[in-house]
Order: C-alpha cells, then sequence, then structure tokens
C-alpha cells in the first residue's frame, strides 16, 4: 500500500482495516496526530486528507486515496505555519496533547472560511475535544491567524 | 482567625501516619542531605552545582521535578532558577530529570492537615513543619496538591542565587578582580571591564567551591521575569506536534501491549482462553498480569483489536454492583459515627431551632479522563530496569519497581515525559505497575503499554460519589447556623492502601472545602462521614473541595436567599477573611454585578477557599425557550504573588471551564460492578460551543505564595447553579445539571 504523507511516498504492508492513525504512529514513526478515543469522538487524531479535516483513528487505511498531511507537515518550532505561530503567540496550549489535532482542524478551517465567524469556528471546532478547556483561546488564536491572512 | 482555630481532633492525618516511637530517626533521616542526584549519572563534561542545575558546553539545564500535565510548572520552575542565576529566557532548556528524595515536595501533605490553609496560629505552622518531614520520609516527589509553586518559591530560587555566587567565586578567582566588582547577565558573569566569562567556562571552578550557606534572593523589585507574562517553555513543541509524551516513547526493538483486566476494579481475573487472539496477526504473546493479561503485539492496534478475542473467570467486585446500592451506602453513612467534626462552632442545634431550612446535596463519581490515556514503556535488562511515563510519583513508581523486581532502585531508571492531561489521574501507579509485570514476562524487550480510551475510563480511581445535608437558619440578613453533613468515601484511605501505607482516619478530604471556609456565623458545624467499602476513588482536580466547594457554597446561597439578602452583598457581610471578601469584591466589579441585565439573563456568584487560595466565580446564564445558555464567566483569585500573570489566566479560565463541563454533563455510573461510561461520548465534556468566554483578575493581598492549578474548580459549578437558580427558579442540588435542564449551544 502507497501512501503520501507530508509530501514524503512511504510503503506500507498492513491489514486494509488498520486506522490511518496506527499506521502514522506505530508503522512510520510519526507521531504528532494523538489518540484520544479510537472512535472519532476527540479530534486528537485529526489530519488533513487532501485538504479535509479527518479522523485518523476511525479512517481505514485502504480508504487514503490521497495526499496526508499532519501537523508535522504544517510547521517545525524554527518554521511554523501561520496558525501554528498564532497558538504560540496566545499560549494556547496547557497539556498540548489535543493541539495536534486543533491546529490541523483550524488549519482547515481557514481555507474555508478566511475570515470565520464565532459560529464558523463554533461548527468546525466542536468535535475536537479540549479536555483542559483552552477554548477561548483556540478562538482567539484562529483570529489571529485570520487576521493576518487578510492583511497579507 | 477567631474560632475556626479550634480544633477538636488534632491528631487526623498526622497522627495517623506518623510512625510511633521513630520520629528521632525520622528527625535524622530529614536533616540528612539526600545529596545531589545529578551527581551519580553526570555526563563527561558536564557540571552539576545543585540538584536544580546542570551545565555543560551548551550551557545551563534546569531541572524542574514536577511533572507537567499542562499546568504549566515547568515554566514556573525554570523561571524561579533562572531569574536568581540571570539566565537569558530564550537559551533556557528544561528537563524533568531523575527521581529523587532531593525533590520531595514539602507543601503536598498541607490541605490533609487539620487546619485551615489561613490558620496561622502556632499549632498549625508546627503541623505544617511535620508535614514537611512527612513528606520527605514518604518520599514524596509528588506533584499536586497545587503545591509545586508554593513548594519550589524559596528552594529554587535559592538553587539559583546560591549557583549564581559560586559563579562569581569562580571569576573573581580566574580574573583576579574582586567579587564587588562583578555582575551576571544573561548565563555570563561580567567584569569590571565589561568582558564576559560564560557559565559554561565557569562550572568546573565553580563546583569546586562551597556552596553558600543563604545566599542573598532578588527584591521582587529587581525581577526580570517573575511576575510578568513568561512565554512557556513548551509551547512551541506543542502547537508543531513535536512534543513527546509517555505515549510517543520510542525505543529500538520496542513492542507494544494492550491489557485486559477485571471489570470490577481490583478484583481478581483468570485468564481462560488466548487461542483466538494469539491467531491474530502481529501478536506476539498473550502473559497474565494481575487481574487479568496483556496482548503483545508488533502495533498497538493489532494488541488493542486482539484483546477483544481473551476469555476470562472474573472474580465478584468487593464493592456494590451500581450506582443506588453505592448511594444507599452513602446515605446510610449518615447514620453512623461521624469520621470527623473539624468545625463546631456555638451550639448549632439551638440556634437551629425548630424549623431549619434543610437541603440535600448528591454529587456523581467523576472519570479523570485526561485525553491520553494510561501508558507506560518498560525495559528490563539484566542489572537494570527503565521506565518511560508521565507520572506524579516518579519515586512511588520506583519503589514499585523495587518490590516488583527485586532490583536495587539505583538499578531503575524512572524518565519522567510530558503528561496529556492529568488531573490527578497519573498520582496512581496501578498502570506502571502492570506495565512492569508485562516487561517481566518479557526480558530484554522494550514494552510500550498502552490502554485503550475504553479501558482507562472503566478503570479509572474515580472522584468519589458524595451526598450532603444542610440544615440552617437565618434571622433578619443574617446567617445564625450553618449545618452541613457530608457522606462520602475517603480518598485518603483508599490511595493509602493501594500505597500500602497505614491510615486509620479521619480523613480531611472528606469535609475538604467546607470546614474550613473563612466564614464567621455564631453557630457553624461541618461534620464528615466515612463510607467504606466502595469502588477505589483518587484524588480529581481540586479533591475534596472539587464537592464540598459545591455542597457549602450552594447552601450559603440559599441560605442568603431565605435571609434576603443579595449573593455578594451577604457572602462579603459573613467572610471575615479579607483577602477572601476581596475576590469577592473583585469578580462583582468585574461582571458590574447588580447592573442592568438583559431580558430573562441572570446571575449567580460561587465562593471557595481551597489549597490556600480564595477564588470567587460569577456566571451569567440567559434562558434560550426551555434551554439555558452560558452567556459568560468573570474569576477571581488571590494567589499571593503572581509570578506568571499569562499561566493564572490559563489556569483560571482553563479550571473554570474544566468545573462548568463536569458540572453540566460529567457522570460515572456503575452497573454490574463495572463503569457504565466508555469513552467520551457518554462522558461528556465541555466543547468549544459550549464554552463562554472567561475573564479573569489575578489578587496579591494574601502573604503566602499559593498554587493554581485546582482552585479556580471548586467554585464554577455553584456558581453556575446559583445563576440557574436566579434565572427559573429551579434549585438543583443534584449533578450533573443535565439530569435537570439542558443546555444551548452558543451559536
Amino acid at each position: 500500500m502507497r501512501l503520501n504523507i507530508n509530501g514524503e511516498a512511504f510503503e506500507v504492508d498492513v491489514e486494509p482495516e488498520m486506522p490511518l492513525l496506527w499506521v502514522l504512529r506505530d508503522e512510520l514513526g510519526i507521531k504528532g496526530p494523538k489518540y484520544g478515543c479510537g472512535i472519532g469522538a476527540c479530534g486528537a487524531c485529526t489530519v488533513l486528507l487532501d485538504g479535509n479535516p479527518v479522523r485518523a483513528c476511525s479512517l481505514p487505511v485502504s480508504a487514503v486515496q490521497a495526499p496526508v498531511t499532519t501537523v508535522e507537515g504544517l510547521g517545525t518550532p524554527d518554521a511554523p505555519s501561520d496558525v501554528q505561530q498564532a497558538w504560540i503567540e496566545h499560549q494556547v496550549a496547557q497539556c498540548g496533547y489535543c493541539q495536534s489535532g486543533q491546529v490541523v482542524a483550524a488549519t482547515a478551517l481557514l481555507e474555508r472560511f478566511p475570515e470565520p465567524t464565532d459560529a464558523d469556528i463554533d461548527r468546525a471546532m466542536s468535535g475536537n475535544l479540549c479536555r483542559c478547556a483552552t477554548y477561548p483561546r483556540i478562538r482567539a488564536a484562529i483570529k489571529t491567524a485570520a487576521q493576518r491572512r487578510k492583511l497579507g | 482567625m477567631g474560632k475556626i482555630a479550634k480544633i477538636t481532633r488534632r491528631t487526623l492525618l498526622v497522627g495517623a501516619v506518623a510512625v510511633t516511637g521513630g520520629f528521632a530517626v525520622g528527625y535524622y533521616l530529614y536533616k540528612r542531605d539526600p545529596g545531589n542526584p545529578l551527581a551519580d549519572n553526570l555526563p563527561e563534561g558536564s557540571e552539576t552545582l545543585n540538584p536544580y542545575l546542570r551545565i555543560d558546553s551548551d550551557g545551563v539545564t534546569i531541572i524542574t521535578p514536577r511533572t507537567e500535565c499542562g499546568q504549566g510548572v515547568h515554566t514556573a520552575l525554570a523561571a524561579l532558577v533562572a531569574e536568581e542565576l540571570d539566565l537569558a529566557w530564550d537559551a533556557i532548556r528544561v528537563e524533568a530529570g531523575p527521581p529523587s528524595v532531593a525533590y520531595y515536595n514539602g507543601k503536598v501533605l498541607a490541605e490533609g492537615l487539620p487546619f485551615a490553609a489561613i490558620d496561622s496560629s502556632w499549632s498549625a505552622e508546627r503541623a505544617r513543619g511535620f508535614g514537611d518531614v512527612l513528606g520527605k520520609l514518604l518520599g514524596m516527589q509528588m506533584t499536586g496538591g497545587s503545591s509545586s509553586v508554593p513548594d519550589a518559591y524559596d528552594k529554587m530560587r535559592r538553587a539559583g542565587a546560591a549557583a549564581r555566587e559560586m559563579l562569581l567565586s569562580a571569576a573573581a578567582e580566574r580574573s583576579g578582580q574582586s567579587r564587588q566588582s562583578l555582575t551576571t547577565r544573561d548565563g555570563h558573569v561580567i567584569l569590571a571591564d565589561g568582558s564576559r566569562l560564560s557559565y559554561t567556562e565557569l562550572a568546573q571552578e565553580a563546583a569546586r567551591i562551597e556552596p553558600p550557606a543563604d545566599p542573598k534572593l532578588k527584591a521582587p523589585a529587581q525581577w526580570r521575569y517573575l511576575g510578568k507574562p513568561m512565554q512557556r517553555v513548551d509551547t512551541a513543541a506543542k502547537a508543531t506536534g513535536t512534543a513527546e509524551y509517555g505515549i510517543d516513547v520510542e525505543r529500538a526493538g520496542m513492542r507494544y501491549a494492550a491489557v485486559v483486566t477485571n471489570p470490577a476494579i481490583g478484583s481478581a481475573g483468570t485468564l481462560v482462553d488466548d487461542a483466538a487472539a494469539r491467531e491474530r496477526r502481529g501478536v506476539l504473546d498473550v502473559v497474565p498480569i494481575s487481574g487479568g493479561a496483556a496482548i503483545i503485539a508488533d502495533n498497538t492496534w493489532r494488541a488493542l483489536q486482539a484483546a477483544g478475542a481473551l476469555r476470562f473467570d472474573w472474580a465478584p467486585a468487593e464493592y456494590p454492583a451500581d450506582t443506588d446500592a453505592m448511594f444507599a451506602a452513602v446515605a446510610d453513612a449518615f447514620d453512623g459515627s461521624s469520621d470527623s467534626q473539624l468545625r463546631d462552632d456555638g451550639d448549632v442545634e439551638d440556634a437551629l431551632g425548630d424549623t431549619p431550612l434543610e437541603a440535600e446535596y448528591r454529587l456523581p463519581y467523576l472519570a479523570h479522563a485526561p485525553l491520553e490515556p494510561m501508558t507506560a514503556t518498560v525495559h528490563l535488562q539484566p542489572d537494570r530496569l527503565d521506565i518511560w511515563t508521565a507520572s506524579q510519583v516518579p519515586l512511588q513508581a520506583r519503589k514499585s519497581a523495587a518490590d516488583l523486581t527485586d532490583l536495587d532502585e539505583g538499578r531503575i531508571h524512572v524518565h519522567t515525559l510530558m503528561a496529556g492531561g492529568s488531573f490527578g489521574r497519573r498520582l496512581e501507579d496501578d498502570y506502571i505497575k502492570q506495565a512492569i509485570e508485562i516487561a517481566i514476562a518479557q526480558p530484554g524487550v522494550p514494552i510500550k503499554m498502552t490502554w485503550s480510551r475504553e479501558h482507562d475510563m472503566t478503570h479509572d480511581f474515580c472522584r468519589p460519589l458524595s451526598i450532603a445535608r444542610g440544615r440552617g437558619a437565618v434571622a433578619g440578613n443574617d446567617i445564625t447556623a450553618f449545618d452541613l453533613g457530608v457522606a462520602a468515601p475517603s480518598v485518603t484511605c483508599s490511595q493509602a492502601g493501594r500505597a500500602g501505607l497505614p491510615f486509620a482516619g479521619p480523613d480531611v478530604m472528606i469535609v475538604a472545602g467546607a470546614w474550613d471556609q473563612p466564614y464567621a456565623i455564631p453557630n457553624y458545624r461541618v461534620t464528615g462521614y466515612h463510607t467504606p467499602g466502595l469502588a477505589p476513588v483518587s484524588s480529581w482536580r481540586s479533591v475534596g473541595a472539587s464537592v464540598n466547594g459545591f455542597f457549602h457554597d450552594c447552601f450559603m446561597d440559599e441560605l442568603l436567599v431565605a435571609a434576603s439578602v443579595d449573593a455578594v452583598e451577604g457572602r462579603i457581610a459573613h467572610l471575615n477573611d479579607a483577602p477572601s471578601r476581596a475576590v469577592i469584591e473583585a469578580v462583582a466589579d468585574m461582571s458590574s454585578w447588580g447592573g442592568a441585565l438583559r431580558d430573562g439573563h441572570a446571575r449567580g456568584v460561587g465562593f471557595c477557599l481551597s489549597f490556600g487560595v480564595p477564588c470567587a466565580t460569577v456566571i451569567e446564564v440567559s434562558k434560550q425557550g426551555e434551554r439555558v445558555r452560558i452567556e459568560h464567566a468573570w474569576v477571581a483569585a488571590d494567589v499571593g504573588t503572581v509570578l506568571d500573570p499569562d499561566n493564572v489566566d490559563a489556569q483560571l479560565s482553563g479550571g473554570t471551564l474544566f468545573g462548568l463541563g463536569h458540572a453540566m454533563f460529567g457522570e460515572i455510573t456503575f452497573a454490574d460492578a463495572a463503569i457504565t461510561q466508555t469513552n467520551y461520548h457518554t462522558f461528556r465534556s465541555l466543547r468549544h460551543n459550549e464554552a463562554p468566554p472567561v475573564t479573569t483578575r489575578a489578587l496579591e493581598n494574601q502573604s503566602e505564595i499559593r498554587g493554581i492549578g485546582e482552585p479556580a474548580v471548586p467554585p464554577a459549578a455553584p456558581a453556575l447553579a446559583n445563576a440557574i437558580f436566579a434565572a427559573t427558579g429551579q434549585r438543583i442540588r443534584e449533578l450533573p445539571f443535565a439530569k435537570s435542564i439542558r443546555f444551548a449551544i452558543r451559536s
């Protein structure tokens, strides 16, 4: 099975029903996407599939027919993406375990809604659980990133 | 502090754990310097000047020996050293460090002592000193009880200041210049001529200098970092998916393990059939463990899938089968003898009269459910055992490993990683012991054990369920009698049992957040009742105050309504602690309490003093048809000294929303002796579209510095209950609120 993750090609030999999350984490060593619930209820495993946010814990790897982007593919500590930069400036993370998924979900949101309203944010982000409840700062960081893009 | 210091049973926790006749030995152990654990395994080219720092060619590494669970402790502790040592903030590196008695927590027992946090009497201070001794004897390198900052505030500033003086002396010796002419800045000693010597190049000479006995600390006015917003040391890693949590550990040749144990928590299990599991792809072995079995596989998912194919005989539960029976047992406890009566002012029975106002409240079990499930990686080799995990009690984990393996503690290496949340769950080492058992069965192979979410939720040691019964009386605008009885399982008893420590009770935690509230009510009594024999329980963010904050403040609200007095004014009038009054005044000011509200909107206030921090919360709700929507939260707390205003805001906001979310939706129930909720769809948490904006304010009116990881949790739920009452007239006395009303999302 061939996969394209963060622009890199991988060949894996796994069961077709193995969720993408465990292929990423245990077969390929890509550990930004996190295991939180295994049933698509928390969003910690969110990755982009052809630009769309999906729950890697509930997506059989055989259904992955498009390039995958994980949080690592968006930016690095030395060269963060604009969304990651906003996350850093607002110091969103507490335990941080959900933030890989939050950052990926927010990145997808801003692609669809460059100037998201509170309602847009609620709709796009409410599937991403944060047990530390950093929601106000997540909202603020999304708005900061959107504002920057608008100003160019 | 008036009558609050009138304690009837001073032996309490201290007396129960003290080793009779062994105190002289204990005192000797306490005074003996536990040494510098960094000196044992110092890498080539490194120096250490004290247990909190290591210097090598790359600069200074600060040891922050508390576990980062999201509360910002690595940043706060690093700042204490960096401030005094004059390090450049962007050059700071932190490490959790090895487990060691050197890193004992002398403050963590304070909340378990029978003295209110605001009691500064001689007896209370002496008992706190005793807690310090016990903490060390018990090897409490513990992260918890909102105690990390109070414990480290002097210790780690002194460590930084002492190291700075040693480096200055080394620079004076080398340069031949007088020490008085030298200064420090950004990891360097600055000589009189302006030239610079880096700490790195001075480290070897500094290590030979006797540490100063009493290093001079900076005055707060000189602080560069403390008191100002800090850039967290872990924030860039956490925004880019590169922070390493326990679940992310990778070792060469590592195998993956999943576990199945008795759904009746703590009971035995016998594996009867593993044939189907062994046939599955990737399954390498099945090994029996305490209470069940583990699957070893070449991939976590394969292990988790195969776990479902194991068959067991389960031993029966050692507690009642369902929640109704458990609540019945808790209610029965009121008919037995009391566990504690730490407050009994005036003549309560007489003051209650013939027609007291009465109310009964009930709170459910709650799961910790941190987003990262329990996980540990263990590698047993002939002469050593390595454990990689996120534990709030690394010394306890090491001790457990020594017991299980017969290895000397010196051969057991605990590597502490970032925790994906905890809320108290990682104060338990059950999951670590399990991973060690598996590793013992697979010698030479690193084993990463990961719990499924379902296993994690159904094998939690929950926040106890609890019942409170209030009776009170008012005269005019005053509360004349306040009598609260609280019945619950004992967290301390349950935890002590698992840790093999003697505990004779009473347990202050059953009444913490109620008996110790700083109100002056002439006839005032708080009685605790212990319900033994229920499912095991544990510390859950804010512990006793997470239940008693609700009970005490809701009943206070009911009495103030009966006394026809404003909720803010009434609380202020009855408080006899100035910092506590000030937080309520602050939150009233922030929310423009008493001002005009939009139609259908109403507010409630909640107050609780926990972990020495008075904290007040105002919640505004609106009626949306039959539903209620939370519009805004305001929260004010007094931490004595604010080290990082940005992190205090984060913890006040997060703690408030954490408290609200669990009060709205959170409930763990039992059926057939097993936890019913298995995942986040049935153990609901607050979501983006339910979280109101939160406005915070930190005050500094009290003299002691306090921790802020927990105190915002207790007042959130009563503030919401009181707001719902103000909006609807419905007095909800049983949580979660969602059993009684429906909430509207924000948009």
